[in-house]
């Protein structure tokens, strides 16, 4: 009776679990198996033909011009974008979590660029960077410039238009994302620290940052993560391209176009995404290893 | 010691406001450059306020382009389907994995648990060939079927109702409901904030989504909006008419704000369930 009742279960179980299982079984597990079986073939995408050539598409991403140059893309724009998009985030949430009014307007004014979508926050920029756009009049009014700069199709400014736009669209997620672990740290601490005199500066650095670190491991991660897979702004922005002279290319976006275009290079891009996840999760250890031994001091 | 003070909170005001100011910067333009007739936008000048303010640009959008309508309704119905068989699916694995005991219980929890740190990247080729094969391109399934679930949501179904008492379950079912009964008429009902949560973030990523729809959508009029407004740019031998681009990217935003102030609360939860991981 007991182990019928148990069959029976275990038949539910499988029963409720059986449509996710489905979809996670093809399209993360197999998935993952055939991206590895991809990576060390030639595929002819037309002929569906597969061509077993061993590390060839591994190798070909160390002497490739192209995948030297999204890697340097991507890697500047991580080391910009992700410290500073921590540290404003972390600053903005302390100060938004002192005693202040009107703090659920000023975060939901905050949240827009969170809720907007890549494509139109994409737009938005451009239009603000193009030619006659607000920045140039506003740049050119205050005589800052002299004449309009093209930003759009300027390969010194393309890149660091997208950086200046992705710093500002995540600054909210991880501020409320530090302002949630603000309410954990225990009160006494900050007024055991006004008993010996501290100023608000000092409550800042030696008090919020520690208790924050596992946060701040938290934050750091999901920028890492996020940042090197940048694809929809750099695609929207170049079209595809990943122009002005390839300041845009990522290497996400060098994957897309391999994987799509029309050089039967599905294999070399699959091989370059498996490159790009180890690299991720290499940086993304070494940036919580990094953050870990700080707390020794 | 309280002049101090008060001076400290200007500091944080202006520091608050001037962060609030370069937030709000981008849509006031956007805004401004959508009640604008293009002679005025591509005229350069600083006034926030449109000389002759005009709703042209969304007249042209909703009047006269062909497709950007049913953009509009292509990613309602995607979002729409999506987040409906996403809570489904989800909550009833969560459910499973929290309050059903069987063997290989633990082997699927952590294949959950590994799919969540999976890069998408990885998955972008094998899962085109796949929703090739299966004759899915150019159909909103190819958009809706590889993310009919979602992992992390799973975990948090299963946490919630690992955190739940279950007394009144068992009450159900002695009162002859059957375990699918007990599920649909109580245990989702009783879920409500975690679903919300859940719907809210579901919505959201389909509604926002750019990669996927831009590679298995190629027919123009079954594109979604984001896709839709990419597709605006330069489409004109190469001149971009900002006024409807901005406009179009207006609406796009307008369903999300709706959702954000209605479930403001439930945002909030599911960005602090991140953060606790």
């Amino acid at each position: 009776m007991a182990s019928k009742r148990k069959k029976y279960e275990a038949a539910q179980g499988i029963g409720f679990l059986s449509p996710a299982m489905i979809v996670i079984g093809i399209f993360v597990m197999s998935s993952i198996v055939f991206a590895l079986y991809i990576s060390f073939h030639k595929v002819n995408l037309f002929t569906g033909y597969y061509e077993f050539i061993g590390l060839d598409n591994y190798k070909r991403i160390f002497t490739d011009t192209k995948t030297r140059i999204a890697f340097i893309n991507i890697l500047s724009f991580v080391a910009v974008v992700v410290p500073v998009q921590t540290i404003l985030a972390l600053v903005m949430a302390a100060v938004l979590n002192a005693n202040i009014k009107g703090k659920v307007g000023f975060r939901t004014i905050y949240f827009l660029p969170t809720l907007t979508s890549s494509a139109a926050l994409t737009m938005i920029f451009m239009f603000l960077f193009s030619l006659n756009g607000p920045v140039n009049q506003i740049a050119l009014d205050m005589n800052i410039l002299r004449e309009s700069i093209n930003f759009l199709n300027n390969p010194r400014f393309a890149l660091k238009v997208i950086m200046s736009m992705n710093i500002w669209s995540t600054v909210p997620f991880f501020m409320t994302v530090y302002l949630a672990g603000l309410q954990e740290v225990p009160k006494s601490i900050y007024e055991a620290s006004d008993v010996d005199g501290a100023n608000s500066f000092q409550k800042f650095m030696h008090i919020t940052i520690p208790q924050l670190k596992p946060i701040t491991t938290f934050v750091l991660l999901m920028g890492i993560i996020g940042t090197f897979q940048m694809f929809d702004q750099a695609y929207i922005f170049s079209n595809g391209s990943g122009g002005p002279e390839n300041s845009t290319l990522t290497v996400a976006l060098l994957i897309y176009r391999n994987a799509f275009g029309q050089n039967n290079t599905m294999g070399f891009a699959t091989a370059m995404s498996i490159v790009l996840s180890i690299v991720v999760f290499v940086v993304s250890f070494i940036a919580q290893k990094l953050n870990k031994s700080e707390s020794l001091y | 010691m309280n002049k101090k003070r008060k001076y400290i909170k200007w500091i944080l005001y202006g520091m608050l406001i001037i962060y609030g100011l370069f937030t709000l910067f981008p849509f006031l333009w956007a805004v401004s450059a959508s009640f604008k007739t293009y002679k005025e936008i591509t005229g350069g000048g600083l006034n926030l306020i449109p000389k002759q303010p005009t709703i042209q640009a969304f007249n042209k959008l909703f009047m006269i382009d062909p497709n950007f309508l049913r953009w509009v309704i292509n990613s309602f119905f995607i979002c729409t389907i999506g987040t409906f068989i996403n809570v489904f699916f989800n909550s009833m694995a969560g459910y499973a994995l929290a309050r059903l005991n069987f063997k290989g219980k633990h082997f699927v929890y952590y294949g959950v648990l590994i799919s969540i740190m999976v890069p998408g990247q990885v998955l972008l080729i094998p899962n085109y060939l796949i929703v090739k094969s299966l004759g899915l391109l150019n159909s909103y399934n190819a958009i809706i079927i590889p993310a009919a679930v979602n992992a992390t949501y799973i975990v948090m179904m299963r946490q919630f109702y690992i955190n739940f008492p279950k007394d009144i379950e068992e009450a159900a079912a002695i009162d002859g409901l059957g375990r699918l009964g007990t599920f649909l008429r109580i245990s989702m009902p009783l879920a409500r904030p975690a679903i919300a949560t859940q719907a809210v973030f579901i919505f959201l990523g389909f509604w926002n989504e750019f990669l996927k729809p831009k590679l298995y959508l190629s027919d123009p009029s079954k594109y979604t909006l984001t896709v839709g407004i990419q597709s605006m740019m330069s489409r004109y031998s190469g001149i971009t008419q900002w006024d409807e681009v901005m406009a179009a990217s207006l609406i796009s935003l307008l369903p999300i704000l709706v959702i954000y102030t209605v479930l403001n609360k439930y945002f909030m939860q599911g960005i602090r369930m991140d953060g606790e991981k």
